[in-house]
């Protein structure tokens, strides 16, 4: 059975970050599993430009933001595996490999990044009634099909969901030739970028129905249409509004879910507010030498921290392979989200040597306008900022470093 | 007075223009230059960036993704779609290699956002 | 000419037509879908019931009780899954503590084995989901669970295997009457009809018979199938005491590792023969409702919601025998305890066929099981890479949430009553039935059958032949 020092599941930006560190930091024996035909994870459908603003201060596409890093890869000579599947991951860290090519394949490593990603919120996750027919998709799944296999899934489109994704597949659609009637939020705010609002609907004349949303599907072997409504207060549909689109396509883009099946299999604590892995500042999950970084710990928005997060992951599981014990650490600060704050990742800070800072990464529940985050160290508050605008689509940061060791840490936003 | 957003960066920062007298626009709003460019270019030359696909023979995938490499008017965007509708290209191709040299005449370049074998 | 057409390939008509093909007689199954299992048999509840609810002397009571006994050997035979879990019925007050002791005594009568009353502690130690305010319930050993889906392909594929010819997408319109039997849609000729039209049969009946005796009216119940994380929230199957509606909403667990939470039950008209489709209004009560029996049901965890209707009979019992109309045999109102029921009413059928038919030869290499399909998930390290040394495709995982293999899904295609669409190969092996609802393995699994069946990938379906999922390609160039 081969063994390695690291192995990285997921060859997606942050597998590849994370395995790009390793390698940096030393270590010489790392095995990237990538599912799909090619590495670059989710970036190699996300065709359009917005990514690497912070990392390479350049806007790229997310196919180009990823091949920065595949050729990076390829200068380390780092072994990486495609169409394989990662079957199972024993506690004694063996982890079971499968592809056409090798059949099963065991492997052993001594430390392990988890780099998965996430999936996508489906139909029944969010119980829309009516029929199920064909054409009601995610639009992760709509974009694969068009920018890859090179197919439309679609004539008349409506989407349900203002997230990016839901933004950037209403301008793709319309790009290539479908009319795309709609898209409806049931937020009274989209949680997309605004620029995106402009350059994806408003320059096509796509309305953008907010505080909408799906309340039937019809159709019987293919979608004929859909009646969407105007929401209350409580997200219940108002009788009244309800208003008939006759469309043959239904894009969902209602939330991304961290992925994590092996996770959960393993035994390794998740955070039931991130749906991903409890984490330190060290991106050491609650089993020792299994790391964590990117979407499968917390959902992003933008690749850049999923990139950062993920040179931290490396950078400490190449600390473990030399020897560095982070579960010997025996002060613990919890991270605990207070007023407004929906989850802070990591859950957990670890005493840290002087002079270093930890980042907060965290996600606020609602919108605000002029609030303050105070960071409370065990009940007193020991920094706070003003921000001007906040939301649930924008993941903010606190970059902090922590005087002594403090039983909790707690964020919160005052009003 | 008009009343936009900027979509240079994803900071999306309100703008507001106004023309005080022909060609003479005051911008306010903006958190750096390039937003005040932006302004006075959507008011009058409205641009945008433009990615899409076109169809790769002998590659990894059907569709190879290609982008403007500069933001292109928007006018032009219908036709912009009907000239990628006319390209196949053969693999390998090169993140970077132009793949239509000054699409319809405005001196902007279609090219490839990634490598393909 | 046909010796024998049966009219529908759900679970009926499929088991009816297993039963049948033993004999050296040519036999038809019409569908009018795209698929077998399109009907009532894809969207029920897929248990096998003990019986305890049905009356001494009614065809429902016999059927189900002998279908019970008979589906333990059924599943070794042809292959398919099955396991008792054990029922109970849950009594919340005194006046349902009376009504679940009748039904203890009922199946007592009946001679079903495995009653037992059990008080309210003992029911909280065995399910601690349900309410704290069960006073008792019914425990019965010898329900189940299966796939109904499973268990009408695999009595299809058994006939087909055996003989038996199918035609989908093949609707009847007009049946005549000829000196013979019949004449189908001015083209089949057939000795005899079976009816199994499902919610359909009073319509297919009415084309032979200018009086139909019975009418079906659609009675649509609608579900909640939550996450596989929920496996073990119930490990029995929970009903609430039954009312004259039927047996309620039940929380069980599937054979996949699902709970299932359902159905509700609303009569539809007589015309709504299609109406599938879900309901907020409807949803909302199965969840109210459910929630009365057990607390803190994980909804949150919904991965689909689906909606079927059950052919409930205007006369009441279920109507197996030879019709007024010489050689046209109805098989009609098979509601619950339909599924549960189906080996035995094919059995019954055969009865009824054998002596109109007076001697029937054996049909010749007649074989009587089913070759098991490849769970490759449930096969030992060694056994694995055994399969993919012999053929690499099982060694490519399609679908993640189910750890289903290429392999398994060729097989699926292949195989006489084969999956064509995306759905059948969900119902046969799984992709697009976890937690990702296909958003992984769809684009995938196109491609397989795209392949596979030498088709465009526009030409594949999701169900119904009309289901197209692509348009056309990208970037085609303008006439």
């Amino acid at each position: 059975m081969k063994t390695y020092d690291l192995a990285v599941i997921g060859g997606g930006p942050a597998g590849l970050a994370a395995a790009i560190e390793a390698h940096k930091q030393g270590v010489e024996n790392i095995l990237i599993i990538e599912r799909d035909r090619e590495l670059g994870g989710i970036l190699m459908q996300c065709i359009h430009n917005g990514f690497g603003l912070h990392h390479f201060k350049e806007e790229l596409t997310g196919p180009a933001y990823a091949e920065r890093f595949i050729d990076l890869l390829k200068e380390t000579g780092i072994v990486y595996k495609i169409d394989t599947m990662v079957a199972e991951i024993k506690p004694d860290k063996t982890i079971k490999l499968m592809s056409s090519e090798e059949g099963i394949q065991m492997v052993k490593a001594e430390a392990i990044i988890f780099a998965m990603g996430c999936r996508e919120r489906t139909r029944g996750a969010i119980s829309i009634p009516g029929s199920r027919p064909a054409g009601v998709l995610t639009a992760g799944t709509a974009q694969r099909y068009i920018n890859m296999e090179g197919y439309m899934v679609g004539e008349k489109v409506f989407i349900l969901g203002s997230g990016d994704i839901g933004l950037i597949m209403a301008r793709r659609m319309t790009l290539e030739g479908a009319e795309v009637l709609g898209v409806a939020e049931i937020m009274p705010y989209s949680n997309g970028l605004t620029r995106n609002i402009v350059q994806c609907l408003d320059d096509y004349d796509i309305p953008l129905y907010l505080s909408h949303t799906i309340i039937d599907v019809r159709g019987k072997e293919r979608l004929t249409g859909i009646t969407i409504a105007e929401v209350d207060e409580k997200m219940q549909p108002k009788p009244g509004t309800e208003k008939d689109v006759e469309c043959d396509t239904l894009l969902l883009s209602v939330g991304l879910i961290p992925e994590n099946e092996l996770s959960r299999a393993l035994g390794v604590e998740l955070d039931p507010r991130t749906k991903g892995p409890r984490v330190n500042q060290f991106m050491e999950t609650s089993l020792e030498g299994v790391f964590a970084c990117g979407n499968v710990v917390h959902v992003h928005d933008l690749v850049d921290y999923v990139t950062e997060e993920s040179v931290r992951a490396g950078r400490n599981a190449a600390a473990y392979l030399k020897g560095k014990r982070f579960k010997e650490i025996q002060r613990r600060t919890v991270t605990a989200p207070g007023n407004g704050i929906g989850y802070i990742v990591p859950q957990e800070i670890c005493e840290m040597p002087e002079g270093e800072s930890v980042t907060l990464l965290f996600r606020v529940r609602q919108t605000y306008k002029n609030a303050k985050i105070n960071v409370l160290a065990d009940g007193k508050c020991i920094k706070n900022v003003k921000r001007p605008h906040l939301a649930p689509g924008e993941m903010e940061r606190i970059d902090l470093k922590l005087d002594q060791p403090y039983e909790t840490l707690q964020v919160e936003v005052e009003v | 007075m008009t009343e936009m957003i900027c979509i240079v960066c994803p900071k999306g920062c309100h703008l507001e223009i106004e023309e005080k007298a022909k060609g003479d626009f005051i911008v306010t709003g903006n958190e750096c230059p390039r937003g005040e460019t932006y302004a006075i270019v959507e008011m009058t030359r409205p641009t945008r960036m433009i990615p899409s696909t076109v169809r790769i023979e002998g590659g990894l995938l059907n569709r190879l993704p290609v982008i403007t490499d500069k933001p292109i008017e928007k006018k032009h965007i219908k036709a912009l779609m009907k000239e990628l509708s006319k390209v196949t290209v053969t693999a390998p191709v090169k993140r970077g290699d132009i793949i239509i040299k000054n699409v319809l005449d405005t001196e902007v370049n279609i090219v490839a956002s990634r490598s393909m074998m | 000419m046909f010796d024998i057409t049966v009219i529908g390939a759900g679970v009926i008509g499929a088991s009816v037509s297993s039963m049948l093909s033993k004999y050296d007689l040519n036999i038809l199954v019409l569908e009018r879908e795209n698929d077998v299992a399109c009907g009532t048999s894809k969207a029920n509840t897929g248990l096998v019931h003990a019986g305890y609810d049905t009356h001494a002397g009614t065809v429902k009571a016999e059927m189900n009780v002998m279908g019970n006994q008979m589906y333990e050997a059924e599943s070794k035979r042809l292959n398919f899954p099955f396991r008792k879990v054990g029922s109970l019925v849950v009594a919340l007050d005194d006046e349902e503590l009376d009504i679940v002791k009748e039904l203890y005594e009922n199946g007592k009568t009946l001679g079903i084995e495995g009653l037992e009353i059990l008080d309210g502690s003992k029911v909280k130690k065995m399910e601690p989901s349900i309410t704290a305010d069960v006073k008792g319930a019914l425990y019965a050993a010898t329900a189940g669970i299966t796939e109904p889906w499973e268990v009408t392909m695999a009595y299809m594929e058994h006939a087909l295997e055996n003989g038996t010819e199918l035609k989908l997408n093949y609707e009847v319109k007009t049946i005549q009457k000829t000196e013979n039997g019949f004449l189908i849609n001015d083209e089949i000729e057939t000795k005899y009809i079976i009816n199994c039209a499902g919610v359909y049969a009073d319509q297919i009946y009415g084309l032979v018979c200018e009086k139909p005796e019975f009418k079906i009216v659609p009675r649509r119940g609608q579900y909640y199938l939550l996450d596989k994380e929920t496996e073990g929230y119930v490990n029995h199957t929970i009903f609430p005491t039954p009312t004259k509606m039927g047996k309620g909403i039940v929380v069980a667990p599937t054979i996949d590792g699902n709970i299932l939470v359902g159905p509700d039950s609303e009569d539809l008209t007589l015309e709504d023969k299609e109406a599938t489709e879900t309901t907020r209004e409807n949803l909302l009560a199965v969840k109210a409702n459910a929630s009365h029996m057990c607390g803190d049901i994980p909804f949150h965890l919904n991965i689909t919601n689906f909606s079927g209707l059950r052919a409930e009979p205007d006369t009441g019992d279920f109507i197996i025998e030879m019709s007024k109309v010489d050689r046209f045999v109805n098989v009609a109102g098979i509601k619950s305890p339909g599924l549960s029921s189906a080996p035995a009413i094919a059995r019954r059928v055969e009865n009824i066929m054998l002596e109109a038919l007076g001697s029937v030869k054996e049909r010749k290499a007649y074989i009587d099981t089913r070759r098991a399909r490849v769970k490759f998930e449930n096969l030992s390290d060694e056994e694995q890479m055994a399969l993919i040394k012999e053929d690499p495709r099982f060694g490519r995982i399609i679908c993640r949430c189910e750890m289903i293999t290429e392999g398994e899904i060729i097989d699926a295609i292949h195989r006489k009553c084969g999956g064509r669409t995306l759905n059948g190969i969900k119902r046969r092996v799984r992709p697009g039935a976890g937690r990702c609802q296909g958003g992984f393995c769809g684009p995938r699994v196109l491609e397989i059958l795209s392949r596979e069946l030498d088709i465009a990938p526009e030409a594949v379906v999701q169900e119904g032949k009309n289901g197209y999922i692509l348009t056309s390609e990208t970037k085609r160039e303008e006439a």
